[in-house]
């Protein structure tokens, strides 16, 4: 009556085979790669700011105002004579701490009604997303500067419940995409059938499952949370007053390219643009190894 | 002997899978006659499809054809060019898919997707949408007209069939190629699109490549037939001989799987043939089925049986082919104990007055009416009916799953049931499970199968956290899980497995009913007949009863003490599973009976069931079969029937009827 366990155990090492040669191709992936050094590299400076720059990032010196990269200054001075190659370096931390504790916000809450409205359905499922709905019609920067404006202009805690919240509605609607298809499958029913609760339901059965899209969700939006911070620096507000933020220091020295004074701006420029793409090409690979 | 119209030479097909070549067709040679069907049978993953799909070239990106030839009409296929190729799929090689409504695009109306056929053989777009249309009348769809101004997923999956065959058939082919294309379709509907090929080829020339599992549909439509095994030919001959006579262990071992011909539990085990075929693309370097075959000797390990011609073009490519027929069981023949139950004991399960309405919008759907029956300790009461008879949704209220109607009493073991999972005590909601379909669907692909088990073991039986590890495992192994693949997730194992898992997880509460809802349907037969032994055995030792639900009326019957047959919710024969199959049958059960391909004995006169099943939401007057019944003209009380809704009368002990037919009249006209 058994089936010989010596096939189907060679046929599990196969899918385990299989799953490591994802991972194996994965790691191939030239976007990968390059993304993954663009990611490391910024969170390496995030991590040990400290220790990388060499200059005191805040030090203000007038003597040395709008001097060109040199090996003193690698990457120049600003408009007040900070180092930017320091500032850069110790710009790192706030905006990956602030863009990733918006998207980890947004995801979480995100998920949280994409299975709760993916797997009631009905009228509640309705409401939720018409809600959702209009939160998805505003422009994050524009409600990010009013309700800034209306309470703290400097608050970082702001900024990141405000990305937060207008990120919800995205992640929710794709995972109660992914949660209607799965809560149709019968090992749902099945739990149902063992008087399972529906916190069970949810998080113990459905939720494994949709994992992948919420990781590629979340990385993509980890990249669009990087650019809405910068932003919201560039234009003055979001961020504490005077920290080394990359937007902040585009924002304090782009009138100077006009005198050819480039490095104060292409520099904290490229380093959003490089962080940016790094979690975009990490998002891409990943959706392709998920083949989603 | 004239050229063949398709000739397979040798041929070797591989796919490369992540860099690496398997092959799938291991050197397949057959010849298809002018005019001749060609069958070719064999379990899944055994290279019939690709072999369908080679005959027209039409083979995937990462295949290739290591040698041999592909010969269609004298021309080596995969030497001419790709123009030359088109031509032929435009007229001379038609295909016909498993899946109809995939096949038409769901963005174009029917009528255009015809015609586009005829366009493509150069006629003007009003000559081939009248084309369109004649060729809709000849698949007798009834009113092509308004057929063609409907989108393909507003047809019946038999209704789009026809489509798909009315398109193959229009260019009137000489080579037909048929996979699988009543695989998913009711028997009814199958044995009426089956009727409908043959008798459009009947006249013509066509020869037709015939891929299919079941052995049935192969023997109704087939001249010759080809058993497939991992990419090898194993046996050819013709249908009949090879039905009645195999002279391969393989084709021998597939023939006692199937439960046929009055085959019952409580007169024999089903045959099984241990293991499963090869992976994709294994060294073999002796016979393809050494590793399965209870005969096989050490030569068979090491050198590929030639292909032995026995006589008149029966070959069979087995070292020891004199020896298949008396291939040993694999599986004690000892039937099962009959279970007595001693007259006037309580039923186990009782259902009284159940119905079950959906609301929508404003329109109510009666998909349940007034069922009335009940099932004793350890019996199986089977039921049948085509689909949106209302089998699933009965199984589901049993459950808890749906909420029946006011008024509907369930009770079991004498105490009323609760009409939600959530009215009921676990101790209930264990007592009446299910064993799902589909286990890939069932069965949670993130966790481990001890997990999936414990689980229900913990919230079923209240056992704590370790104890309920144990039982699963203990629970597993009953089943033939071998401990090995405990902590495997069900990906990793086979279909029969993962059915197995699913059947421990059905046991966790000590249950005494458990709904079997085609657990079988998506199995080899080898593996099914596997899990129609378990589901006996299991029977007789915990003495559960079930309610099996399935399509394939010989293992509905094969496991059955008492069927239920089902249409548009209503019981409409209720009886022991001998007197429903043996008849008089009611009309609907004549023409469900009537309609499965026999493997044995002579064809049946088939009794046909008009039209479609109508809608629930607005049910015939009378006696809802009236408009489809096949015994109701010429009966006398054709007034009634159309009129006044039959009750359900006990005919004889035991045995109930809805219909308005005397006994006496059934029984002599269902024996002309």
């Amino acid at each position: 009556m058994s089936e010989p366990v010596s096939l189907r155990a060679a046929s599990a090492t196969e899918r385990k085979r299989i799953r490591a040669e994802r991972f194996a191709q994965l790691r191939r992936n030239p976007a990968f790669i390059v993304g993954s050094l663009l990611l490391g590299t910024w969170v390496i400076c995030a991590i040990f700011a400290e220790l990388l720059t060499p200059k005191d990032p805040g030090l203000v010196n007038v003597l040395v105002v709008n001097k060109p990269p040199s090996g003193d200054y690698w990457f120049g001075t600003d408009n007040i004579g900070r180092d930017v190659f320091s500032r850069i370096i110790a710009g790192a931390r706030p905006i990956l701490i602030m863009a990733t504790a918006a998207t980890v916000m947004a995801t979480i809450l995100g998920s949280s009604l994409g299975l709760l409205t993916g797997y009631l359905k009905g009228r509640f499922d309705v409401i939720v997303m018409r809600i959702l709905d209009a939160i998805n019609a505003l422009p994050v920067i524009v409600i990010a500067l009013l309700a800034l404006a209306a309470l703290d202009g400097q608050s970082e805690t702001i900024t990141v419940l405000i990305i937060g919240f207008v990120f919800t509605p995205i992640i929710a609607r794709t995972v109660r995409a992914a949660v209607l298809s799965e809560a149709e499958l019968d090992y749902v029913a099945a739990a149902k059938l063992r008087t399972e609760k529906m916190p069970h339901i949810l998080f113990a059965e459905i939720l494994p499952n949709v994992l992948p899209p919420i990781i590629v969700e979340f990385t993509i939006r980890l990249g669009y949370a990087v650019f809405a911070i910068a932003t919201l620096s560039f234009l003055g507000v979001g961020v504490e007053l005077g920290s080394p933020n990359w937007g902040s220091q585009v924002a304090e020295n782009y009138s100077g390219i006009f005198g050819k004074i480039w490095w104060s701006t292409i520099f904290p420029a490229g380093a959003i643009a490089t962080l940016a793409i790094g979690i975009n090409l990490i998002a891409d690979s990943i959706m392709e190894a998920f083949e989603i | 002997m004239s050229t063949p119209t398709l000739e397979l030479r040798d041929l070797r097909v591989a796919y490369t899978v992540r860099g690496i070549d398997r092959e799938v067709l291991r050197g397949v040679s057959l010849a298809i006659q002018p005019g001749e069907a060609y069958g070719l049978v064999g379990e899944s993953g055994c290279g019939k499809s690709t072999a369908a799909f080679a005959a027209m070239r039409y083979l995937p990106r990462n295949a290739k054809v290591l040698s041999g030839g592909i010969i269609f009409e004298g021309r080596d296929l995969t030497s001419v060019s790709d123009a030359d190729i088109r031509e032929l799929r435009r007229g001379a090689i038609s295909m016909v898919y498993q899946n109809p409504i995939a096949a038409l695009n769901p963005t174009i109306r029917v009528g255009k997707q015809v015609a586009e056929t005829f366009a493509l053989l150069g006629h003007d777009d009003k000559a081939a949408m009248e084309r369109a249309e004649e060729a809709l009348r000849k698949v007798q769809i009834a009113d092509p007209k308004s057929v063609m101004r409907r989108y393909p997923h507003q047809l019946s999956g038999g209704m789009a069939q026809r489509v798909v065959i009315a398109m193959a058939l229009a260019t009137e082919p000489r080579l037909l190629v048929l996979d699988e294309p009543t695989t998913g379709l009711d028997a009814t509907v199958e044995a009426e699109v089956l009727d409908l090929v043959r008798g459009l080829l009947k006249e013509s020339n066509t020869s037709i490549l015939f891929i299919s599992h079941n052995l049935g549909v192969i023997r109704t439509m087939c001249d010759r037939v080809g058993v497939l095994y991992a990419g090898a030919l194993v046996e050819e001959g013709d249908t009949e001989t090879i039905i009645q006579n195999p002279n391969h262990p393989y084709t021998v071992g597939l023939m006692r799987c199937i439960p046929r011909g009055g085959l019952h539990k409580h007169l024999a085990h089903l045959d099984t043939i241990p293991g499963s075929p090869p992976p994709l693309g294994s060294e073999l370097p002796g016979c393809v089925f050494v590793d399965r075959c209870a005969i096989a000797q050490d030569v068979c390990r090491h050198t590929p049986p030639p292909l032995v011609d026995l006589h008149d073009g029966h070959f069979s490519r087995c070292h020891f082919n004199e020896q298949a027929i008396n291939l040993p069981r694999t599986v004690g023949s000892a039937p099962l104990q009959r279970r007595t139950t001693a007259p006037g004991s309580p039923d186990l399960l009782t259902i009284a007055h159940l119905s079950k309405t959906f609301r929508q919008d404003d329109s109510a759907i009666t998909v349940l009416s007034d069922v009335s029956m009940s099932l004793a300790h350890g019996e199986t009461l089977g039921l049948v009916g085509e689909s949106g008879s209302g089998k699933t949704t009965l199984a589901k209220t049993l459950l808890g799953i749906f909420e029946p109607d006011d008024g509907s009493i369930l009770t079991l073991d004498g105490k009323q049931l609760g009409a939600t999972i959530a009215d009921r005590t676990a101790g209930e909601v264990g007592a009446v499970q299910i064993v799902f379909q589909n286990p890939d669907s069932a069965l949670n692909r993130r966790h481990s199968v001890t997990r999936i088990v414990a689980r229900a073991v913990t919230k079923l039986a209240g056992k704590s956290k370790s104890d309920s590890i144990d039982r699963a495992q203990e629970l597993l192994t009953s089943m033939s899980v071998d401990p090995v693949l405990h902590s495997s997730r069900p990906v990793q194992l086979s279909g029969g497995l993962k059915q197995r898992v699913a059947i421990a997880r059905s046991f966790a509460g000590n249950p005494k009913l458990i709904v079997c809802d085609e657990p079988t349907s998506a199995l080899d037969v080898s593996v099914q007949a596997n899990i129609l032994n378990l589901l006996a055995d299991l029977q007789a030792r915990e003495n559960v009863s079930y309610v099996f639900i399935s399509h394939d009326l010989g293992v509905v019957r094969y496991l059955s003490d008492r069927i239920a047959v089902l249409y548009l919710g209503r019981i409409m024969e209720l009886g022991a599973a001998e007197e429903v199959f043996q008849g008089p049958h009611h009309p609907y059960t004549e023409a469900l009976v009537s309609s499965v391909p026999a493997i044995d004995g002579s064809p049946r006169t088939r009794i046909r069931l008009g039209g479609e099943v109508p809608s629930p939401a607005n049910p015939p007057t009378g006696c809802v079969l009236h408009p489809r019944c096949p015994r109701m003209a010429g009966s006398g009380v054709e007034a009634r029937c159309t009129t006044e809704e039959p009750a359900l009368r006990e005919v004889s002990p035991g045995h109930f009827m809805r219909c308005h037919l005397s006994m006496d009249y059934l029984r002599d006209i269902q024996h002309d």
